[in-house]
């Protein structure tokens, strides 16, 4: 079909791989406005490494938005899955963009979002600890 | 299965205008200018399909004009209007509904100083008469409206607008591309000076159109060039072109319009009843035969269409993410819709050729896409 996605983007959106609600999420991140048309929730489940590090453990997401929106939600969820949190936080929209083998630019947004919702996701988690 | 429910956006070109268009091409090859038989006989095939499509209108046949398509109509009747009336006043009329064929042009005009009202419409898209009554002044010149909307299929009301455009001695437009063969018009009936409709929305080629221009209707010339088509549209005509559209309009019959209506209806009843929280955009009963125009809350657009394309279905959204200036369908926001809904609605258009397999195996995959990216959505939940 006449899409400027890549095919790494359209594999993602038909078959996300962390496309759901986690009841039992420690933390979570919330981006977007329904305005716009986007909006990014990120859970996640924090455990403890031999080290002692906390690492997520488990993340998912629930994104309202467009292909390009749920892609990079995926992507994001991939790359932070089995990081340390401090690991967690350097992931950018780079890292989400070159995952996903590209987006177009008029979407690059939605890859800004991904790495807000993660950085909003483990605020919440350092507020919920204190 | 496949099921291409994107008609507004095009249409299958029909077998029958297929054959046409190859024997016109093959046989009649000659440019209709030409006074040897080779220009006679191209010049014959042209002026036929010339009768055929005024004849639908039931026009004179030189009161139609061909073009390239429904934006060059367009194009050539406001544009052409407003140069040749500018003396007279430099106010036009038209919707904030509008095709951007109709829009940009008003919009080009307003630069050049020309003053353009852009009436609202209400929350099934249709134009107030009395504001339009209102609005008109002794500088007004046109009334651009179009006739059944490309998005929401909302049908204005084109018989009492003519009414008021003939008592108020101001030229009246109207784009009819979507609704051309599908909502009759008598232009003997209805009073209209001008109107654009083109080939490639009912079975014909793209790349063809026509406008009518009521007789002594006087446009300046937009395009320079020969003396093709009363001056209004130089350049060698595309007689294949004319023959196919012709084809296409004969083609058109009342059984197939009925046909469309019950399978549109079809459609709009089975989403309305399988699928919570929708909203059906644009007039429920003043409505373009083919068109299905549904807003699905909690999702948005293009993540819907993409899902849908995956299974054979081809439809179009208003979603912001579809078009490059990420703002909604300035249509839908037109009707009040809100930017969220705006961005979760889907059109379906349908054809003549639409089968009622293919309306349930649509009604069928858009509940499972729909109950999944719903599935995933955070604002599913709040809807409470």
């Amino acid at each position: 079909m006449a899409t400027a996605y890549s095919k790494e983007v359209m594999k993602r959106f038909k078959k996300p791989k962390f496309a759901r609600e986690m009841k039992d999420a420690d933390a979570f991140g919330e981006v977007g406005n329904p305005t716009c048309g986007d909006v990014m929730k990120i859970f996640l489940k924090i455990s403890k490494n031999k080290k002692g590090d906390e690492f997520i453990k488990d993340i998912s997401f629930q994104t309202f938005g467009c292909v390009a929106a749920i892609s990079a939600s995926d992507a994001l969820c991939e790359l932070a899955k089995g990081k340390t949190i401090q690991e967690a936080l350097k992931i950018t929209r780079d890292d989400i963009i070159k995952l996903l083998k590209g987006l177009p630019s008029i979407k690059f947004h939605c890859s800004v979002l991904g790495e807000e919702a993660l950085q909003k996701a483990i605020e919440d988690y350092k507020k919920k600890k204190k | 299965m496949k099921a291409y429910l994107d008609n507004g956006a095009t249409t299958q070109v029909a077998k029958e205008v297929i054959k046409t268009m190859q024997k016109v091409m093959t046989n009649h090859f000659g440019n209709p200018s030409s006074l040897h038989t080779f220009g006679e006989e191209a010049k014959q095939e042209l002026e036929k399909a010339r009768e055929i499509i005024a004849k639908k209108l039931n026009a004179d046949p030189s009161e139609i004009i061909f073009t390239s398509g429904g934006t060059e109509s367009d194009n050539i009747a406001i544009r052409g209007t407003a140069y040749k009336n500018k003396d007279k006043g430099n106010h036009i009329i038209t919707t904030s509904i509008e095709h951007p064929a109709v829009l940009r042009t008003c919009e080009a005009l307003e630069k050049e100083g020309f003053k353009i009202t852009y009436l609202k419409v209400d929350k099934d898209g249709l134009i107030r008469l009395k504001e339009l009554e209102d609005t008109i002044t002794q500088q007004t010149i046109l009334v651009t409206i179009i006739h059944g909307n490309n998005e929401i299929g909302t049908i204005q009301d084109i018989e009492s607008i003519g009414k008021v455009c003939k008592s108020k001695n101001v030229l009246f437009h109207t784009d009819a591309v979507q609704s051309f063969t599908k909502v009759p018009i008598d232009v003997k009936k209805i009073n209209i000076d001008l109107m654009s409709i083109s080939a490639h929305k009912i079975h014909g080629p793209k790349g063809v159109g026509a406008l009518f221009i009521k007789k002594g209707t006087r446009l300046r010339q937009i395009i320079t060039g020969g003396e093709q088509e009363n001056k209004n549209r130089p350049g060698t005509e595309n007689t294949p072109g004319a023959a196919g559209f012709a084809k296409a309009v004969e083609l058109c019959k009342e059984q197939g319009i009925e046909d469309m209506i019950r399978l549109r209806d079809m459609l709009i009843d089975g989403i309305e009843k399988n699928i919570p929280d929708v909203i059906l955009n644009g007039s429920r009963e003043k409505r373009l035969p083919n068109n299905v125009n549904i807003a699905f809350r909690y999702i948005e657009g293009e993540s819907l269409l993409y899902q849908l394309d995956s299974k054979g279905i081809a439809v179009s959204t208003g979603s912001a993410c579809s078009s490059q200036s990420l703002s909604p369908s300035y249509v839908l926001l037109a009707i009040g819709l809100k930017p969220e809904v705006a961005h979760g609605s889907i059109r379906f258009t349908l054809s003549r050729y639409t089968t009622k397999e293919e309306i349930e195996y649509t009604i069928k995959n858009v509940k499972e896409v729909v109950e999944n990216l719903r599935k995933i959505s955070p604002l599913a939940k709040r809807r409470d």
